[in-house]
């Protein structure tokens, strides 16, 4: 490849002097094409994110009236489960006094409601992503009374926190409201 | 030329297995460019480049468009305000079909006044007919995908030209379709091929390089690289050139993709299809006007169906019709002014098409029909006969650096 005209254009006079001025354009030229490249790149990519109309769906209002204690009921938010359980004393208290030493993931049942009788969480177990069981009357509910999901054997209490299995966390807390006593806003 | 010797030992080790270096090196880096290419010939660059634009493109839309009748309009709206950057995303594919076209069609009409089509280029030439057949499918089809009043009545009357065929016309048009209208079938089928056909073409564009490759290129003067000194390498002297003529194309590309994005489109396709209301005045994009001109101009279905297919199939017969034996327009002094004539004729066709077909219009696409034909089969192959050409140098490098007159003035009795 050794090319006469190459060769020739590469050896003309003033060479020291355009080289550096040649490195400069070349290195500059470069920069801003790699970051035009990469800044038309970005729309290609963001539009694999929730777009618009996914967004302006990311609440969820339910009415909680219907729900009799011990029941619960599952809505669907974001595309997901979410359980609302109206608690019934004796789960209350059983979430209550366990102690933080039992738990794998630490947290109070104080700190994951708003209201000791309404246990809100997103119905998804922490470890593959099944939904739990322990919804329906006939449902099995794990060993401590809150559920249990089929598909690995995790265990969660009566406040949906991991107590048994191989899920690492507790059940997803998703953000919520009160709008009135009936009236719950989820996201 | 052979292969350097690679020093990284990765690019070493890979390189003796699949030798993809080695490949790029020699296919992109010394692959000899004759030294007097003009812009011109950035334009296969630059049509490769837009292409994968629209594949980038494309793919992204088809990952928020769905293809069913009662669907795909809202999707398409739903692309335009809500997914992130989609109305950028939907603009680019639209303006990237029409700078598609634009790009071709410059690159097609510089292979007809350099001669890029003769020998030992013909199938060059043949494959990139094909290309240009691949595209005008994969644009119709893709026109019919947001499923607004022109998409719909496009595809019908599209559709429809199969029907010109004796016998077996009307269960063609209804095998297309799926049934006994454009519907939901037909939607599904064109969504698939279009998103089929993209890929077909980068295989046939792909199979063009290959034979670019093999006799490589055509140059200003037509005549054949006789060694080193009528070439340069393709890196760095070609890719700057290349990236220059990007670096404007992308320019005049934003312009409309930001500026003027629906310049291109026609404003029904915004109104959702209708199958029982056709618009008053159905034209289908700018880049099939001169088609549809000649398809129009024609009193006769069948004859006007077969005139428009003609159009293009004329253009495999190209490198025999032209009978001279001199590649470039710069040395043929009759030829070089009816090739602007038959772009004149080209333009006027496209004006016509736009143009209802009655009055004046109909006369002229009638004139300017017969004239494109005219010039393929009448006049190209007399010429050669009849048209004395200028000397040609005797290589690429002669007229630049001079010295051999003697050998010119050899040259120029032969002629």
């Amino acid at each position: 490849m050794a090319n006469p005209a190459h060769s020739a254009t590469s050896a003309a006079p003033g060479h020291d002097e355009g080289e550096t001025r040649r490195d400069f354009l070349f290195l500059a030229t470069a920069a801003f094409g790699a970051v035009g490249l990469g800044s038309a790149i970005w729309p290609f990519i963001d539009q694999m994110n929730p777009s618009a109309d996914v967004l302006a769906l990311a609440t969820t209002e339910v009415d909680i009236s219907p729900i009799a204690e011990g029941q619960s009921i599952t809505v669907k938010w974001r595309g997901k489960p979410v359980f609302i359980r109206r608690r019934t004393q004796a789960e209350i208290e059983q979430a209550a006094k366990v102690q933080d030493s039992e738990l794998p993931d630490r947290q109070a049942d104080a700190s994951r409601v708003k209201k000791p009788e309404w246990l809100i969480v997103v119905g998804v177990c922490t470890h593959l992503g099944c939904v739990p069981l322990g919804q329906k009357v006939t449902d099995p509910r794990g060993d401590y009374g809150g559920w249990f999901c089929p598909c690995h054997g995790s265990h969660y209490d009566t406040s949906g926190r991991i107590r048994k299995g191989p899920a690492p966390k507790n059940l997803d807390v998703p953000d919520y409201v009160f709008l009135s006593d009936t009236n719950v806003r989820i996201g | 030329m052979n292969a350097p010797e690679w020093k990284n030992p990765v690019v070493r080790w890979i390189d003796f297995r699949l030798p993809i270096f080695s490949f790029v090196y020699h296919e992109l880096g010394v692959y000899p460019a004759p030294r007097n290419l003009n812009y011109f010939w950035t334009f296969g660059s630059l049509a490769g480049i837009v292409l994968v634009i629209m594949l980038a493109s494309g793919i992204v839309l088809a990952f928020n468009y769905t293809p069913h009748a009662t669907m795909a309009f809202d999707s398409v709206e739903r692309i335009m305000r809500d997914v992130n950057w989609g109305w950028l995303l939907r603009y680019i594919h639209m303006n990237g079909g029409s700078a598609f076209f634009i790009v071709v069609y410059i690159h097609m009409f510089r292979g007809l006044y350099y001669g890029s089509y003769k020998y030992p280029r013909e199938i060059l030439w043949f494959l990139g007919v094909i290309i240009l057949l691949l595209m005008m499918a994969t644009a119709f089809m893709g026109y019919v995908l947001p499923w607004g009043q022109m998409s719909f009545w496009g595809a019908t009357v599209i559709t429809n030209l199969f029907s010109a065929f004796p016998l077996v016309g009307e269960s063609i048009v209804t095998w297309l379709w799926g049934g006994y209208s454009v519907d939901n079938p037909t939607l599904n089928r064109f969504f698939a091929l279009h998103y089929l056909l993209a890929f077909v073409i980068v295989g046939a564009a792909a199979v063009h390089l290959w034979a670019l490759h093999v006799q490589k290129s055509n140059n200003p003067m037509g005549i054949d690289t006789k060694g080193p000194q009528d070439t340069v390498p393709f890196h760095p002297y070609m890719t700057v050139k290349d990236l220059f003529s990007l670096s404007v194309f992308l320019t005049v590309f934003s312009m409309f993709v930001f500026f003027a994005p629906n310049f291109f489109g026609e404003p029904d396709n915004y109104i959702p299809a209708n199958p029982l209301v056709t618009p008053p005045h159905i034209v289908p994009e700018w880049y099939f006007l001169p088609y549809y001109a000649i398809l129009r101009s024609i009193p006769d279905k069948l004859i006007g169906v077969l005139a428009m297919f003609g159009s293009i199939f004329v253009l495999f017969l190209l490198p025999w019709l032209d009978t001279s034996r001199v590649r470039s327009g710069t040395f043929r002094p009759a030829y070089k002014k009816l090739f602007w004539v038959f772009v004149v004729d080209c333009i006027v066709l496209g004006y016509v098409g736009a143009n209802p077909p009655e009055g004046y219009f109909l006369i002229l696409g009638r004139l300017a029909t017969i004239y494109y034909f005219f010039h393929f089969i009448i006049l190209l192959p007399l010429l050669g006969w009849f048209e004395r050409p200028l000397p040609l140098p005797t290589s690429i490098s002669q007229p630049v650096l001079g010295g051999r007159t003697a050998a010119t003035a050899r040259h120029m009795e032969k002629a």
